[in-house]
């Protein structure tokens, strides 16, 4: 506080000036300048809900950190002790200002609480945010319970159209040391080593593992689960934007866990499906050697289910298995 | 001796035996020294494919682990059997790879990997026999893969169902059971690519993904492409 008591308005109209210029131009800057290219980027609807949370937490941030450096260096510039001159704090101006600090108070806790309640909502409107959510996910989009059941009672083919108009995709993340591959269960259940995505479609990721931990991300999509085994981990993003977008594992998983990447692309719905259907034509006779389409796999007769290689009773697959009490919803 | 220096002896010793395990924990699951690297930019004309032959045994039979499995090139200048599995190759070549796999087999864990991909007409021949896919559930399934997961190249190598199999790398094809695959790839532009094998082979391990699997030189390498 100033030693003078009479120059404290004046003092705060000054910092409280400079402060809102410069916070409204750091905004201005950051929102226009930065904002646009701030990561996962617009790929999905996710990505840009995510991009656009980012942006709001920066644009309440800055102005916070800018007033906590405008009062420092105005601290410094007018209120610092003269060389030979009197001692500037102490007395009674030094003391508690309780205006100050309920005020402080009050709009730090505004400023959380509505970032808390924010997030929360952000978290609900879009479907988890990218996240997974377990085998039974809270926040679905409207049509993905039905491609789900479609999925895994071989029901739909293509990419699913819902009655409101939602085109929904249902495609299947499968973890192993040390590569993900992709299923689609509504192309005749093929298994590929390329993700291909279509443009403008709720995607649902169904992520598993063979062996151990891994976690699926891919980053542009704004889209991260974990891989265990012998779990079905839901997660929801909606594709907007063709592309290309990098696949990551981001759970340490041994030896090349480092070289566990791929690429994978959005393209436009029909070259989605011309690349579905070749593949899936080039790939039959393999398909057909593939255990039946389910949300996890349990084939023992390598011990994916956690023993010791070998366990002596090499069979074929077991009897597939699906994870949960509950099947999506019809 | 007083109570406190009782207490401390047996403290110390305490620590030390800590220690020891810990030491002992560390230096198993330290990787060794990678092996060296093959280099066959100079067993060709320039522009001329490269002629690359390996062999994947059950056990290498010597070094460190020797009842590790393990890969082993062929060096082509001496035509010894060595386990250096880094390859130097040049950019934008035509790689003819042989494949003798002595090992024997069992179903894969993803049969994905039964199918030949990112080879020459995504095709491979198997003792002659050219193969596209191959059903690790029939014969004696499938032994390892030889994989370069970057480039999308994956190549089911099946397993050896005999009573002649090889013990103890280096292999002879000509003395043991042994399966000849062989196929042909491009390599990409200058970099490093690791290859690997989809098979959980490494034996008393968790999941089969320790041991040889585990340890870069064995059941993995690199591919380090040059101009």
């Amino acid at each position: 506080m100033a030693n003078n008591s009479q120059d404290t308005p004046r003092d705060l109209r000054k910092m409280t000036g400079i402060w809102v210029v410069l916070s409204v131009a750091a905004d201005l800057l950051f929102w226009f300048l930065v904002g646009p290219h701030v990561p996962p980027g617009r790929m999905t609807e996710t990505a840009k809900n995510n991009q656009l949370d980012f942006n709001i937490l920066l644009v309440i941030a800055l102005p916070v950190i800018i007033g906590v450096w405008v009062y420092m260096g105005y601290a410094i510039t007018h209120w610092s002790a003269k060389r030979n001159g009197p001692e500037p704090v102490g007395g009674a101006s030094a003391r508690s200002n309780k205006k100050a600090q309920v005020w402080w108070i009050a709009v730090t806790s505004f400023v959380v609480l509505f970032l808390a309640g924010f997030g929360t909502v952000a978290l609900i409107v879009d479907h988890g945010s990218g996240g997974g959510e377990g085998p039974n996910p809270v926040w679905m989009p409207a049509g993905a319970a039905r491609a789900e059941t479609a999925a895994i009672n071989g029901t739909g083919t293509g990419i699913l159209t819902e009655p409101g108009g939602e085109h929904v995709l249902p495609v299947q993340v499968i973890g192993q040391q040390w590569k993900f591959t992709y299923r689609y269960p509504t192309f005749g259940g093929f298994e590929s080593s390329q993700l291909m995505l279509p443009a403008n479609t709720t995607i649902a990721f169904n992520v598993t593992s063979l062996d151990v931990i891994h976690s699926f991300w891919a980053y542009q999509l704004s889209v991260k689960a974990d891989a265990n085994p012998g779990v079905n981990n839901v997660a929801f993003t909606e594709t907007k934007n063709v592309g290309n977008f990098t696949v990551r594992c981001s759970e340490l998983c041994g030896l090349w866990h480092g070289a566990m990447f791929n690429y994978g692309s959005v393209v436009s719905p029909s070259d989605f499906v011309t690349w579905a259907t070749t593949t899936e034509a080039a790939n039959h006779a393999n398909t057909k050697d593939l255990p039946p389409f389910a949300w996890t796999y349990t084939p023992d007769a390598n011990n994916a289910a956690g023993g010791w290689f070998p366990d002596g009773t090499v069979t074929p697959y077991s009897t597939v298995e699906t994870y949960g009490a509950k099947q999506p919803a019809s | 001796m007083s109570k406190g220096g009782r207490l401390a002896i047996s403290l110390g010793l305490f620590l030390v035996a800590v220690g020891l395990v810990v030491w002992a924990v560390a230096a198993y699951l330290t990787p060794g020294t990678p092996g060296g690297e093959v280099n066959f930019t100079n067993t060709q004309s320039a522009g001329q494919p490269v002629n690359l032959t390996v062999e994947s045994v059950g056990s290498i039979g010597f070094g460190p682990h020797p009842s590790w499995v393990s890969y082993m090139t062929k060096d082509p200048h001496t035509g010894q059997w060595i386990q250096d599995n880094t390859w130097v190759l040049p950019a934008n070549t035509q790689v003819n790879m042989t494949v003798y796999q002595f090992d024997s087999g069992s179903p894969l864990r993803n049969q994905q990997w039964g199918q030949v991909e990112g080879t020459t007409n995504n095709s491979a021949t198997v003792n002659g026999a050219s193969f596209t896919h191959f059903d690790s559930r029939t014969g004696a399934g499938v032994g390892h893969t030889f994989a370069i997961p970057s480039i999308g190249l994956v190549v089911p190598l099946p397993g050896v169902a005999s009573s002649n199999i090889c013990g103890a790398g280096p292999c002879l094809p000509s003395k043991w059971a042994h399966n000849t695959v062989t196929f042909s790839f491009k390599t990409p532009g200058p970099g490093s690519y690791n290859w690997q094998c989809f098979v959980p082979c490494g034996l008393g391990y968790l999941f089969g993904n320790g041991g040889g699997m585990s340890q870069e030189n064995y059941m993995g390498g690199f591919l380090d492409v040059v101009r």
